[in-house]
């Protein structure tokens, strides 16, 4: 067997120089892939019933009650041992659900009781003793954090549910074996010693030993489907089994908001192709392990409560998975496994995990662009990113938590903030702080805006105002709840696959951005005059004229809203964070863009009380009249540099306004997204579907089990939403021609 | 200065790749199935100098430089200065330019834009002159002069024409139009396009009488029927 070339990753950890020195970029087309075995057809045929069965029992197949889920609690857990080629289950049976109480014992309660279940006695008596994430966060959150939770003008706070968002580095247990990374956590922790011992050394060494056994519960758990991880994988089987033995480890400890796999693919071909080149594996042979990885990522379930689901609809899990990009040496990453990995979605037909992203930069080769095209048009199950744009600021190992949020893979990692509503910020700027909804005092007191109509210059002068208000006490909630989630809930397995001292990042977000944009937009433009109800609040508004609207490439909307983007994170940054976080900015909103809508009251620019947003930086449904090129113009503005947690743009359009034949299609789409990212768009999901399908789809769920669309960020099955949301989708822009 | 009707900023139906669309305000003919009748009267749409235009067009540079811009309508060449000034400033640009016209304007008045454009997209209603009138209310000598012109300028045509039951969807009209166009070189392809009413309703909207309401738009046999018929005439047929 050939020997790795050598370099600094045989001295320490560090993954990235060892593929850099040993991957080979693939510039040819796809005519190398291999179908489905028929061990794989089998596999895929049995899991499908399952999923099916899932289904059928109204979402959730079973849920263990009796075991704290963590890394080594389950036996070992098969579909069906004669045919995987990947082993390893989240629990003992395929699609059961753990219950993992330390995030907060009230949700599980929650969720038990949504599916008729009961605690065992046992794990509630435990839990009588051993407080959680959540009751820590509850004991500290003040009277103004309770209300703004309440009211919706901060939502989906991580406060009683595991972040997610941090993406352990699973390659470093093939390269490495666990016993090295095991070896270097010891030594790290023996290093560790200060001359003073403060909150920050005690942490530092309480979560080393933490992570110390971690990894040797991760031992012991591969031990028990017959594997010895603790050296090196010798090829590719061991290399893929290994690194999905550290990625099931850390689904096992936490049900995290997003649990990412971060950059395999290009990785785990430098393994695949040495043992092509020296006649160890076929190419069907290793197209059959990926299709039954990629399976696995699909069986990923987590037990969330409804109220979870009505926000991020669709029982997602983020196992984004980032592919292509350039090294910084100027080569591109694209490899065989490159496309082996979405040829899952041919072979297993499209869904919408693993999160499949592709980040694009136009350099990219043209044969693997038009096949992403491709398989895009045909599955829908692909979203892209901008290389060009993460590169500079993240180099080129860098994964994608979730949907949009960049990282160094092992380097670096996010406490999760979900996100702030603006448009309800604007509505407390011209109540006086008031909540519309309510009616109670829920930002600062001051004069709301008088007179018949809305003056711009007051209504900005307020709206800063309440903006200053929101952004510091946003940031310390946040700050509150990642000190109780490293306290009560730390994700020792993922923090075992990262560096002892990774950068951190507060990543806050928000919603409702164009609605905002347009409202300031009318108020400038038109005349906009609040109706008004005996209390004074204003309940709704009436535009007098025209006026620009985002979403058009017109500068005089489209700068508002960079402006407000600018502004905010600006704001943000005036607040210190827990353990020095880097505040960052995402335009993101999922599925929640609908919840968020009915949480706020009718906003100037025409949309009323309880109507959806537009999902992430979409522009308003129906108001960019000017194309989607146009569209995608004015979301290209917003400034990555001040929204550095992502910006998501969704893209759906008809087939036949794609192009005239299925060539023209994917040349079309290519093009399209050269532009987008030439113009420093950051995100785009595309969808190529027509509306016909989708409304079939609603009245015949059963006819499209696999039927996938991707919203605001990641890939759904379009089944899977609730039926608000499938109307929201469907009613959303569909970009047809004049 | 023109009087532009709208703009699609990712045509990719009226010519190569992706296309800026640019719908002129204003057309001679009044076709029946006309699916943009807001576009006929000459005093509509909106004022916009050909500079202003020009500045546009290259703000979607990075998505149109390996497509271009369409100028359709309306009827682009009934303001012929003023496409051709565009056109001019999108070939300065290094743009693919096309004309998305029905040749209803006399050469005598367009001829420049005719000469300027990379790509004609020529609309024939019909290649019998009967029926061309019937359906536009004009004759076809504008049109097949253009077609002529063309030919003698040796600049690529690409010829539409809409399949409509019960007007044009008759194998004698589309023998017709294969006969006809068989003896032109400059002739790159033929789309046909299936009748639709998606338009029917802005008829309504102008308090215009919709003559198509009952005509069904065409089967996907009738339109491969047709695309066959047009190929035995050597057409490159989409």
């Amino acid at each position: 067997m050939e020997e790795f070339k050598t370099g600094s990753w045989q001295k320490f950890v560090d993954v990235r120089d060892f593929i850099i020195r040993n991957y080979i970029p693939y510039d040819g087309d796809e005519s190398f892939l291999e179908s489905p075995t028929k061990r794989t057809e089998e596999l895929w045929a049995q899991v499908k019933a399952l999923m099916n069965d899932e289904q059928d029992r109204g979402g959730i197949y079973d849920i263990d009650t009796h075991t704290i889920s963590d890394i080594d609690a389950y036996p070992p857990g098969y579909i069906d041992k004669d045919l995987e080629q990947i082993v390893g289950l989240q629990t003992a049976k395929p699609l059961v659900r753990a219950i993992m109480p330390f995030g907060g014992i009230r949700m599980v309660h929650t969720s038990l009781e949504a599916y008729n279940r009961e605690m065992d006695p046992e794990i509630e008596n435990v839990f009588k003793y051993r407080k959680t994430h959540n009751d820590g966060v509850f004991d500290v959150y003040t009277p103004a954090m309770r209300a703004a939770r309440k009211s919706g003008i901060i939502t989906g706070l991580p406060d009683a549910y595991g972040r997610g968002r941090i993406i352990g580095d699973y390659r470093r247990v093939p390269l490495y074996g666990v016993d090295y990374l095991i070896e270097q956590k010891k030594k790290s922790h023996l290093e560790a010693v200060y001359n003073v011992m403060d909150i920050k050394v005690i942490q530092l060494r309480e979560e080393l030993a933490e992570q110390v056994r971690a990894l040797e519960a991760l031992k012991r758990m591969a031990e028990s489907y017959g594997y010895d991880i603790s050296r090196p994988a010798n090829d590719t089987r061991e290399a893929m089994q290994w690194l999905y033995f550290g990625y099931l480890a850390a689904i096992k400890e936490q049900n995290g908001a997003a649990m990412s796999l971060g950059r395999a693919s290009t990785f785990l071909d430098i393994y695949a192709q040495r043992d092509l080149d020296e006649g160890r594996y076929t190419e069907s042979e290793i197209q059959e392990m990926v299709d039954h990885f990629i399976m696995k990522l699909r069986l990923v379930r987590f037990l969330r409560t409804p109220a979870y689901d009505e926000l991020f609809s669709g029982d997602p899990t983020w196992v984004t998975e980032s592919i292509g990009g350039l090294g910084t040496d100027g080569r591109h990453m694209v490899t065989k496994m490159s496309f082996r990995f979405l040829h899952t979605l041919t072979n297993l037909g499209p869904a919408p995990e693993p999160n499949m992203t592709v980040i694009w930069s136009p350099r990219l080769p043209e044969p693997f662009k038009k096949y992403c095209a491709k398989v895009s048009i045909e599955t829908c199950s692909i979203q892209y990113e901008s290389d060009e744009l993460m590169r500079k600021k993240f180099g080129d190992d860098y994964g994608i938590a979730c949907c949009v949020s960049a990282m160094r893979v092992g380097k670096q990692l996010q406490f999760f903030g979900a996100r702030a509503n603006l448009a309800k910020a604007l509505l407390y700027a011209i109540n006086g702080g008031r909540d519309e909804k309510s009616g109670a005092q829920v930002g600062p007191e001051f004069l709301a805006c008088r007179g018949k109509y809305l003056d711009y210059d007051d209504v900005i002068r307020r709206f800063d105002k309440i903006l200053d208000w929101l952004a510091a006490l946003y940031v310390n909630t946040l700050n509150v709840i990642h000190y109780m989630h490293d306290k009560y809930s730390y994700e020792k397995l993922q923090m075992a696959l990262h560096d002892d001292e990774p950068v951190r990042t507060m990543a806050c977000g928000v919603a409702g951005l164009s609605v905002v944009a347009d409202s300031l937009s009318a108020i400038k433009y038109a005349k906009v005059s609040p109706i008004r109800d005996e209390t004074g609040l204003a309940i709704d508004f009436k535009i007098e004229g025209d006026f620009p609207k985002f979403g058009n490439n017109d500068p005089r909307v489209d700068d508002i809203a960079v402006e407000i983007v600018k502004s905010f994170t600006d704001k943000l940054r005036k607040t210190p964070t827990y353990r020095d976080a880097i505040h960052t900015l995402s335009i993101l909103t999922i599925t929640s863009n609908v919840v968020y809508g009915k949480k706020t009251g009718s906003t100037p620019d025409g949309r009323k009380a309880g109507e959806p947003f537009a999902p992430g930086a979409n522009p308003m449904h129906g108001r960019d009249t000017h194309g989607s090129v146009a569209s995608m113009m004015s979301v290209a503005k917003l400034p990555y540099d001040f929204s550095e947690d992502g910006i998501s743009y969704t893209f759906s359009i008809v087939p036949s306004a794609l192009g005239r034949d299925k060539d023209e299609m994917a040349a079309n789409l290519v093009n399209l997204m050269d532009g987008y990212f030439e113009e420093a768009g950051h995100h785009i999901n595309v969808n190529v579907l027509n509306r016909d399908v989708l409304m079939d789809a609603m009245e015949h769920p059963e006819l499209y089990p696999q039927l996938t669309i991707r919203v605001s960020g990641y890939a759904v099955n379009f089944v899977k939403l609730t039926r608000e949301q499938q109307l929201d989708v469907i009613n959303r822009t569909y970009h047809t021609r004049f | 200065m023109g009087r532009i009707h709208s703009v699609e900023s990712f045509g990719t139906l009226d010519g190569p790749g992706i296309r800026y669309v640019l719908f002129f305000q204003g057309c001679p003919l009044r076709c029946v199935y006309c699916h943009n009748p807001d576009s006929w009267c000459v005093t509509g749409g909106q004022e916009i100098g050909s500079a202003d235009v020009i500045r546009d067009i290259l703000r979607y540079k990075s998505f149109i430089k390996n497509g271009g811009v369409t100028l359709s309508g309306g009827e682009p060449l009934m303001q012929a200065e003023f496409a051709a000034s565009i056109l001019e400033g999108c070939i300065e640009n290094g743009l693919h330019t096309a004309v998305d016209t029905s040749g209803g304007v006399s050469l005598l008045l367009c001829r420049k834009a005719v000469e300027l454009a990379d790509l004609l997209l020529l609309d024939i209603k019909a290649a019998d002159d009967q029926l061309f009138r019937k359906i536009t209310g004009h004759d076809i000598r504008n049109t097949l002069e253009m077609l002529a012109a063309r030919e003698r300028m040796h600049k690529p045509v690409w010829i539409r024409h809409v399949l409509v039951p019960g007007l044009t969807l008759e194998d004698k009209h589309i023998h017709a139009l294969g006969d006809l166009l068989r003896y032109y070189s400059c002739v790159e392809r033929v789309e046909l396009l299936p009748f639709h009413k998606m338009g029917e309703f802005k008829w309504e909207e102008l308090g215009q009488s919709y003559t198509l309401g009952d005509t069904r738009p065409p089967e996907a046999e009738q339109v491969e029927h047709a695309r066959a018929l047009l190929r035995g005439y050597g057409l490159s047929v989409k």
